[in-house]
């Protein structure tokens, strides 16, 4: 039932992306807008305290506070082109729709964003400012009444509005060609990574690259331009929420099985029946039972060790982070410092950890293990 | 000739498919509710085999799925249900559902069960086309299930015939290029109705999508040979726990036009 809206798509985002044009105002937005390049950042600090050397790349300092928006900028022009009048988006923490909203007051195209319920309520910055940016929030009710249902729901609203209307899915999930595509958008980061290490070290070449996965986005970004470059050691690191044996995990490669969701076949947490099951991570942008077709791979043909870290390993590193380098990162982004510990780092490594959000939105959160904290010291 | 097959040669007109959930209102109606659907003058019935994200469908059949999973359902139990199916049901009966369940249950095994309990035909809205060409439409050949497509308002004429001649037993039209259980503009409806009878395709065509009463049912019967009506039933039986009285009130109001 989505066929015309997928083909349509497929036929048209090879020549519309290749076309100068095009490259020319995305760069030019990414510059000028988002503010890349962002910065490789050495912390030292944390070097020290590792042993190690490791840079951060600050999409953190991206407009709207994540890399999301690389990709809304790039699909915003792809859907422009496309005549595209509507735009839909999903959102689980709330940085896709931000996102989303903010390239789409950009262009002045109409707004409409699915969020879940219950995510609603633990990312009430993120959906103020989408009101505020002129996006219409709309609940998703259904289910687990988090991100897939979210997506669910914006794939039902696809499949009534093909004619107008532009899906801005912000991970590397969904049909082809949106991995593919959103993997292209943000490859912006590894590209940058690159030249930013040849000038910083001398060696364009790190040891290693970490980033959270949730579907996957920006880990497929920081990924991109060294898939090829078989020293540089990729981890990707799954949110195992509670734990991973507990029931309560979002850690799909480890307890995930080859299956359908959302237009892609690819790794997904299921029961023995084949039903979707509803995964859990104290972040709601990990907080995903499927992982990108990408990401799939690059698991079972182990050229990305895939790690976890629990909901309170993230949460202490997102304390030690603000601690050791004045930086308070997302909840997600938390979950790629705390397994930092585990990777047997030596000192000459040189490790780049996409620092993917800013922390603002979970403050609610963080504020709760603050009380938690004081209240145990008394 | 399969008993799908066979209907269409035997009836012309109005031919009305009834959407049920499987382990829907309850675990074990199953059987109860497609009984009743038979007595009341369905021709056809679609039986649904839940899935948590049944991305096709609207809330109503959503809700009715999140039930029967509730319930227990699931494709084993089911096939153990419908394992005498054949003593009492005599009309067609077609599974519907998404194909990661019916993945994991092994795509042969399904399609072997399927037939061995008296199942007639398949619809998997999410069985992208050019799989079933290359890899699943063989094995549901073997296993004589008749497999439906469906089209939309958007779909284009090459691709409504390519997909008609893939199909067997119908074609299924969608109202709308709406998710079930929406209203439509039923002028808009007849229109493309129309366009695709004009089409002259092999398979008789079935409508389905915001078909939920009988003055619809008789609207849209006058383009094509008959229609599907999934939600307005499902909300029946969610309002009514007598799936008796609910299945005869609903059908005498489906067919009283």
């Amino acid at each position: 039932m989505l066929y015309a809206n997928v083909e349509a798509l497929r036929q048209s985002y090879l020549d519309i992306i290749a076309d100068p044009a095009f490259q020319k105002d995305f760069h030019h937005l990414l510059r000028h807008y988002v503010g890349r390049p962002t910065p490789l950042f050495y912390a030292s600090r944390l070097s020290s305290r590792l042993q190690t050397h490791i840079w951060l790349k600050r999409e953190d300092l991206c407009h709207t506070g994540a890399h999301k928006i690389n990709n809304t900028i790039g699909q915003i022009l792809l859907a422009e082109r496309m005549g595209k009048k509507r735009i839909i988006a999903e959102t689980g923490a709330g940085q896709h729709g931000v996102a989303t909203a903010t390239v789409c007051a950009l262009k002045g195209i109409e707004c409409i964003v699915y969020m879940g319920e219950k995510d609603i309520e633990r990312q009430a910055p993120n959906v103020a400012r989408m009101r505020m940016l002129g996006a219409k929030v709309v609940p998703a009710t259904s289910g687990s009444k988090t991100l897939k249902d979210a997506t669910n729901e914006a794939i039902r609203d696809w499949i009534n509005h093909a004619d107008d209307t532009h899906y801005i899915i912000g991970s590397v999930v969904g049909p082809h060609p949106y991995p593919d595509m959103v993997a292209t958008f943000q490859s912006v980061i590894s590209e940058e990574i690159r030249n930013q290490m040849l000038k910083e070290t001398g060696n364009d070449l790190p040891t290693h690259v970490v980033a959270c996965v949730g579907g996957g986005s920006n880990a497929a970004g920081a990924f991109y331009h060294f898939l090829d470059e078989e020293s540089v050691q990729l981890v990707a690191v799954e949110a195992a929420g509670e734990g991973i044996t507990t029931g309560m995990s979002a850690a799909t490669t480890q307890l995930g099985k080859p299956g359908i969701l959302h237009g892609s076949m690819s790794l997904l947490m299921q029961t023995e029946d084949g039903q979707v099951v509803e995964p859990h991570s104290i972040s709601a942008g990990l907080d995903y039972p499927g992982i990108g077709p990408l990401h799939a791979h690059l698991y079972e043909s182990g050229r990305a060790k895939f790690v976890s870290a629990t909901d309170s390993e993230a949460v202490a590193a997102a304390f030690e982070l603000s601690k050791l380098e004045g930086i308070i990162p997302a909840l997600e982004t938390a979950h790629a410092f705390a397994v930092l510990d585990q990777l047997q780092l030596k000192p000459d490594d040189q490790v780049v950890v996409c620092l993917s959000g800013r922390g603002d939105k979970d403050l609610a959160t963080y504020m709760q293990f603050m009380s938690d904290a004081s209240s145990k010291e008394m | 000739m399969t008993r799908i097959q066979s209907l269409f040669e035997q009836k012309q007109e109005k031919i009305l498919s009834i959407y049920c959930t499987a382990g829907f209102p309850q675990l074990d109606s199953t059987l109860k509710v497609m009984q009743a659907l038979q007595e009341n003058g369905a021709d056809l019935i679609e039986l649904g085999m839940p899935y948590s994200d049944p991305l096709a469908d609207g809330p109503v059949i959503q809700e009715s799925n999140t039930i029967a999973l509730h319930n227990g359902m699931h494709l084993s139990l089911l096939f153990d249900q419908l394992r005498d199916m054949r003593k009492d049901i005599h009309i067609p009966v077609i599974l519907m559902g998404y194909m990661n369940p019916v993945m994991q249950y092994g795509f042969e095994k399904f399609c072997s069960d399927a037939a061995a309990v008296g199942v007639d035909g398949l619809i998997l809205p999410d069985l992208p086309d050019h799989a079933f060409e290359t890899q699943y439409g063989a094995i549901m050949q073997r296993y004589g299930l008749d497999f439906i497509f469906l089209v939309t308002p958007e779909t284009s004429e090459a691709r409504i015939r390519k997909l008609d001649q893939l199909s067997s037993g119908f074609l299924y039209a969608v109202a709308s290029s709406a998710t079930t259980g929406n209203e439509n503009n039923m002028s808009l409806v007849n229109a493309y109705l129309r366009r695709l009878s004009a089409m002259k395709l092999s398979n008789p065509l079935m409508v389905g999508f915001g078909i939920s009463s009988g003055a619809h049912f008789a609207a849209v019967c006058e383009d094509v040979r008959g229609a599907i009506v999934g939600s307005a039933y499902i909300r029946t039986l969610l309002n009514n726990s007598d799936v008796s009285f609910a299945t005869q009130q609903f059908m005498q109001q489906m067919r009283y036009v």
